[in-house]
């Protein structure tokens, strides 16, 4: 084939691509944050620690929490 | 550094959370087929069994079941998605020589390993009716607790496994990493308390019913979004492999002789 001899620089890695660690981590520390509040508001918020008053956050989420496995009341 | 790299990040972050999506309306569908009925029914037992239970509920069965319940698996498969294309760009060309739909499977194989199963066996899913509402604050510590230990653990078994990789081989550097994982959790199960506050006369049939569905949900919202990511990451990552392998042959080839 014709590209076999430019393509060794690709072929041997099964990988396509590296990421170096300093362009994720930008990335990581904000999106990795927001992520995580959004999992606390889905299996915590109105449990065991409340950061609204009142229990609808609680109420709307139940079912999906029993089912996710967080500990819900 | 080059911007391309980080450009990379964002595009696997956006896919990783619309494949959480896409595995969180599954993971819904699944929820509500096999779960609903469980919960159901323990909160006829829960009332069979409650001396006064208090006035009017804030939100409706109804909503709970429907809206409620699609609320709560849609936010958490596009926040674990994000997570996980995160935890995907590190890992991508780091844990070995695969490609970027074997990376993707690997990783959600071992996310649902690490982020469920692993706390589950110590912890697992409980429906209404069991569990004191007083010990929710100690519940949910140690749920949380044992879900970090758990991560922590699966990448701490990850970097030893590369780590021995060059002394041992693969096969046995594999088979060691495996044993420190399996002993390490042991441990953290040995020493954490164990929680049973299943009420007398529960039934065991519902608690192990509704114990199957929850898992059932977290595997085919793990597996799903592990082959839609994949594809997604695929496409992005290796467009002339892509392109060969959907069977566009002439058009796969012609691209890869361009690159």
């Amino acid at each position: 084939m014709a590209h076999s001899a430019a393509s060794p620089a690709i072929a041997p890695s099964a990988t396509p691509v590296t990421l170096p660690i300093r362009a994720i981590l930008p990335w990581a520390v904000f999106f990795g944050v927001l992520m995580l509040v959004l999992l606390y508001f889905v299996g915590a918020e109105q449990g065991a620690t409340s950061l609204m008053s009142g229990e609808n956050v609680h109420e709307w989420l139940h079912d999906g929490r029993h089912l996710l496995g967080f500990p819900c009341h | 550094m080059n911007p391309v790299n980080s450009v990379t990040v964002r595009q696997l972050l956006v896919r990783g959370m619309l494949a959480g999506l896409a595995a969180g309306a599954l993971a819904l569908v699944v929820a509500y087929l096999l779960g609903e009925s469980r919960v159901d029914a323990a909160i006829a037992f829960e009332e069979s069994h409650a001396h006064e239970h208090g006035g009017a509920e804030p939100v409706s069965r109804a909503l709970q079941s429907t809206a409620g319940l699609a609320t709560g698996l849609l936010v958490y498969g596009v926040a674990l998605g994000g997570i996980a294309a995160l935890a995907y760009c590190f890992a991508l060309g780091r844990i070995g020589r695969f490609g970027a739909r074997p990376t993707a499977m690997l990783l959600s194989a071992a996310a649902l390993v690490a982020v469920y199963v692993v706390p589950f066996l110590k912890y697992p899913a409980n429906p209404p009716a069991v569990g004191d509402p007083d010990t929710i604050g100690e519940r949910t510590t140690l749920y949380f607790l044992m879900m970090l230990l758990s991560v922590l653990l699966a990448i701490a078994t990850v970097i030893l496994g590369r780590r021995l990789a060059p002394r041992l081989g693969n096969w046995y550097a594999t088979v060691a990493a495996g044993v420190f994982l399996v002993v390490t959790v042991g441990l953290a199960y040995a020493l954490l308390p164990g929680i049973n506050e299943v009420p007398e006369h529960f039934p065991a049939g519902l608690l192990w019913q509704f114990r199957l569905a929850a898992l059932a949900i977290q595997l085919t919202l793990w597996t799903s979004f592990g082959l839609v990511f994949g594809h997604l990451a695929g496409r992005l990552l290796e467009p002339a492999q892509a392109a060969a392998s959907a069977g566009r042959g002439s058009v796969g080839a012609g691209t890869a002789a361009s690159v």
